[in-house]
């Protein structure tokens, strides 16, 4: 982030804020447009940047990528600004969601809709992992192909925990990518 | 008492499922499920469906399933216990490494973890989506609605809530079982 862009804990909060009610379907497209776009506090290039510090640390990416930003821009206090934005407003209103489920969902027209709703947000799910899948495989079939298939028939098909997975799998696939890298 | 003991067990999954998230929530999502549906029994499989699909229509992180199954458990209380434990630990870590990011960016090891954690990642979120498929589509009506929708997003650039919205429409309308 550039000296001259670094916003106080109150404009990372309503920033957030924006981002999170706007962000239905997925927020990282809206997160861009804020941050880079409208705000200007990031460039795009430290965009991507923070989005893949985001991506390699575990945990939701976008809360991630709020920490990060929040921290750089006035750090703890600009963190918390960030995440509360970003996570307060949707928290009360999934659970908003989540009570009238309780009071209506057994009437048939609630049922149906939420029967529709749930195929369709898998579908979602089904492109995401597919727009994931594709660089991965069309750069690195060899390397990546077996640590893809393999963490998802064991989840999947065999139904492994997967914290155990992770740790079995994920060593091996960074030492292959360390192997590879050497080579090439 | 059973609620402080369900707020414990919330707290322990969601706390330990937020350091192994590597991609996000989706990537947890089976753990969520297999813990939620099968071990714990503390919700249907069709529950879960519906619990998982209010939280991709509602605004914000997709993470939020994670609230909405502490509801489930434990109403407000449970909501609360099990964002802060989903969102905390890996919160932390996050604020931690970013400090030191600046100093290790180019560093080899860094960029192969990344590379190395990427394809196993794609894996459970594939993982996520297959049991997903699995819990929403009873029947070949609502799996052409899952097809659909998956082609909508990978072709379109539109917002995904207009696919949302269309399948509640007709789900509401009762052709969908």
């Amino acid at each position: 982030m550039t000296a001259q862009a670094r916003p106080s804990a109150g404009a990372l909060f309503i920033a957030f804020l924006s981002i999170a009610i706007s962000g239905f379907g997925g927020v990282l497209p809206f997160a861009r447009r804020t941050l880079v776009e409208r705000r200007g506090w990031l460039t795009p290039d430290d965009f991507n940047e923070t989005l893949s510090l985001s991506q390699s640390l575990p945990g939701p990416n976008v809360v991630n990528l709020s920490i990060i930003v929040g921290s750089r821009a006035c750090g703890w206090k600009g963190s918390l600004a960030a995440f509360a934005g970003l996570v307060g407003a949707p928290f009360l209103i999934v659970i908003a969601f989540g009570a009238l489920y309780s009071a209506f969902g057994a009437l048939p027209a609630v049922r149906g809709a939420l029967l529709g709703l749930g195929a369709a947000a898998s579908g979602l799910v089904v492109a995401t992992a597919a727009r994931m899948a594709e660089p991965l495989i069309r750069r690195e079939p060899l390397r990546a192909g077996p640590f893809i298939v393999g963490a998802f028939v064991a989840v999947a098909m065999l139904g492994f925990s997967l914290p155990y997975v992770l740790l079995a799998l994920a060593p091996i696939s960074i030492a292959a990518t360390v192997i590879a890298r050497r080579r090439a | 008492m059973k609620s402080a003991g369900s707020l414990a067990a919330l707290a322990l999954q969601f706390g330990g499922l937020s350091l192994v998230a590597f991609g996000g929530a989706n990537a947890v999502l089976p753990e969520i499920h297999r813990q939620a549906v099968e071990v714990r029994h503390w919700m249907t499989d069709e529950d879960f469906a519906a619990l998982f699909a209010l939280a991709q229509a509602a605004p914000g992180p997709n993470f939020l399933v994670s609230t909405l199954v502490g509801w489930k458990v434990a109403g407000f209380p449970g909501a609360l216990v099990a964002t802060a434990a989903m969102c905390a630990p890996s919160c932390l870590l996050t604020y931690w490494v970013a400090g030191l990011w600046d100093r290790y960016r180019d560093a080899g090891w860094r960029i192969a973890i990344g590379a190395g954690l990427a394809p196993v990642t794609v894996g459970f979120v594939a993982a996520s989506a297959f049991l997903l498929v699995r819990a929403a589509d009873r029947g070949w009506a609502l799996a052409l609605v899952t097809l659909a929708s998956a082609a909508f997003a990978l072709a379109s650039r539109r917002n995904p809530l207009w696919c949302l919205a269309a399948a509640a429409l007709v789900g509401a309308s009762g052709v969908l079982g």
